[in-house]
């Protein structure tokens, strides 16, 4: 066979490949929403959840859901931001910063449910945090810690050396170089390793079902004092999650309408996700070109 | 002939390894130095300690002097900002940074503390005047400077250098990476620029540092083989040494 034949044979397998990766997920996509739009509505959003009747909502749910995620973001960033730029900049390459990358990747590939029932046994149980969104803030940093941090450390990595080389040369000292010139480089490759971050997030239950628990509490939007049990910004009181819903609803829904409810609430689970994704491309476009000068 | 760089018996070790033994040097004052020599020889290291790039290098320890206008530069409390604005550096491969060419051009000018707006213009113009880009750039200077072709970007980077009004410059072999005609572009920015800046420069090409530079410096193995003047080196050398690497013998 000639080299062109092969080339040939190689570029369709690929193509075959790919187009089976984009059908299955085409497939996923498109049986979610068919199966979960028709039920949804504006109204399904924006209506309590029911335990025992028919016709419950997802509000409370898809509130927790934005409010977990925005917690842990807020604390995991700044720490994998750190590690991240440590790790990548300043560490000495010898048998600690070895060690602490090996714990990273371990980590990563550690199972929900485990990182869940840690946190359950220490903070919830422990330290008698109880469920609680704090409890499942902390899970989910822990769940998301790892790997978050080492995108961010690969984003920094690739930039050139060349670049931290002419910072320098001007008299930058090191971390200023870092902040000021590396920094806006890896906006690009933060942001994205944000939005992979929040999808999985999202969508956890596992960690979340014996941290964040599996009640929620009516909640008063209306009342933002903090420390009031009927608080959306309570981080003490119980919140289950949309991920979390939808689970609990598949194993134990005693609901006429559970199927329906649950088919929704992934459909609503999967736009928020993609809405979410589309915000933070905006957002980080928008902070490269504000940063660099780019057009 | 007044020379502005004195080294004294400078020696870098990288850990134990000695890379440079003994290094004693004076550089004059607006000429072009080169220095030649094969590769691993330690020109580049030798060029690195005029602007102490080796101080972030682990493990490197460095004996002997280094004085730039009779002013230690190794002393405790050198300033190391300072230095870098006085004695500026451009690379092998062009790295601008990420930014418009404004930006590039006056980042080093925000750093010394200059924020009069009308003076960071007036020298991000003259700068890019004397780096002999002016024209190309003067109606696009909030482009980001990375979307430039390989020889511009290098002639921003020169420009960067110069906004801080540096007396030395170093220069790790500007045109190397750059094809035949921008090469000699920069060259005649360099010849130009050796009316007001003392340059030093790597090289590893002879016609280039033959045609260019003013002083020659040969380093073999971490020893200045033979220091003189460029015409000098290369049609009377004294070491055989000197005339075997000029003829290509070895290096």
């Amino acid at each position: 066979m000639n080299a062109k034949r092969i080339d040939k044979i190689a570029r369709y397998a690929i193509q075959t490949m790919v187009a089976i990766v984009a059908l299955i997920l085409l497939a996923l996509l498109s049986y979610i929403l068919i199966n979960g739009l028709p039920n949804a509505s504006i109204d399904f959003i924006f209506k309590p959840s029911e335990a025992i009747k028919a016709g419950g909502g997802i509000r409370d749910q898809l509130f927790n859901s934005i409010y977990l995620l925005v917690l842990s973001m807020v604390i995991s960033l700044p720490l994998a931001l750190g590690a991240g730029i440590y790790l990548a900049e300043f560490a000495p390459n010898n048998w600690l910063t070895r060690l602490v990358k090996t714990l990273i990747e371990i980590l990563s590939s550690l199972p929900s449910i485990v990182v869940g029932l840690f946190i359950y046994l220490l903070v919830v149980i422990k330290w008698q945090v109880g469920f609680s969104i704090l409890s499942g803030a902390i899970a989910l940093t822990v769940f998301n810690l790892p790997l978050l941090t080492s995108s961010i450390q690969n984003a920094f990595e690739a930039v050139d050396h060349k670049q931290l080389e002419a910072g320098l040369a001007l008299g930058m000292s090191p971390w200023k170089t870092i902040k000021g010139v590396i920094l806006p480089i890896t906006v690009p490759s933060v942001v994205m390793a944000i939005i992979l971050a929040s999808g999985r997030i999202f969508g956890e239950a596992a960690a979340l079902i014996y941290t964040s628990g599996q009640s929620a509490p009516r909640l008063d939007y209306g009342n933002l004092n903090p420390f009031s049990p009927t608080s959306p910004l309570n981080v003490m009181r119980p919140a289950e999650t949309l991920a979390v819903h939808i689970w609990k609803l598949n194993t134990e829904g005693l609901t006429a309408d559970s199927d329906a409810v649950s088919a929704a609430a992934s459909a609503v689970l999967i736009i928020v996700v993609l809405l979410f994704n589309l915000m933070a491309h905006y957002l980080g476009n928008k902070l490269e070109r504000k940063l660099t000068g780019k057009k | 002939m007044k020379s502005i760089i004195k080294t004294e018996n400078l020696r870098l070790y990288y850990g134990k390894k000695e890379a440079l033994h003994g290094i004693s040097l004076e550089i004059p004052e607006k000429q072009i130095t080169a220095l030649i020599g094969p590769s691993g020889c330690g020109k580049s290291t030798f060029l690195r300690s005029l602007n102490r790039m080796n101080d972030l290098i682990d493990n490197v320890t460095i004996t002997g002097t280094v004085k730039i206008n009779d002013h230690d530069i190794y002393a405790p409390k050198t300033d190391i900002v300072k230095l870098r604005q006085d004695v500026g550096m451009v690379f092998q491969q062009p790295n601008p940074f990420s930014f418009s060419i404004y930006e590039n051009v006056s980042f080093g000018l925000k750093l010394a503390g200059i924020t009069d707006k009308e003076e960071i213009d007036a020298r991000v113009e003259e700068s890019l005047k004397q780096a002999a880009i002016w024209e190309v750039v003067k109606d696009r200077l909030n482009d980001n400077a990375q979307g430039l072709s390989g020889g511009q970007q290098q002639r921003i980077c020169i420009a960067r250098v110069l906004a801080t009004r540096p007396e030395v410059i170093l220069m790790d072999e500007p045109t190397s990476a750059l094809d035949p005609i921008s090469a000699s572009q920069i060259e005649e920015t360099m010849i130009k620029l050796s009316q007001d800046y003392t340059i030093v420069t790597v090289t590893h090409n002879m016609q280039q540092a033959s045609r260019i530079s003013d002083m020659t410096a040969l380093f073999v193995a971490g020893k200045v083989v033979e220091y003189d003047e460029t015409s000098t080196i290369f049609m009377n050398p004294k070491e055989q040494v000197t005339s075997d690497y000029i003829n290509g013998i070895f290096g």
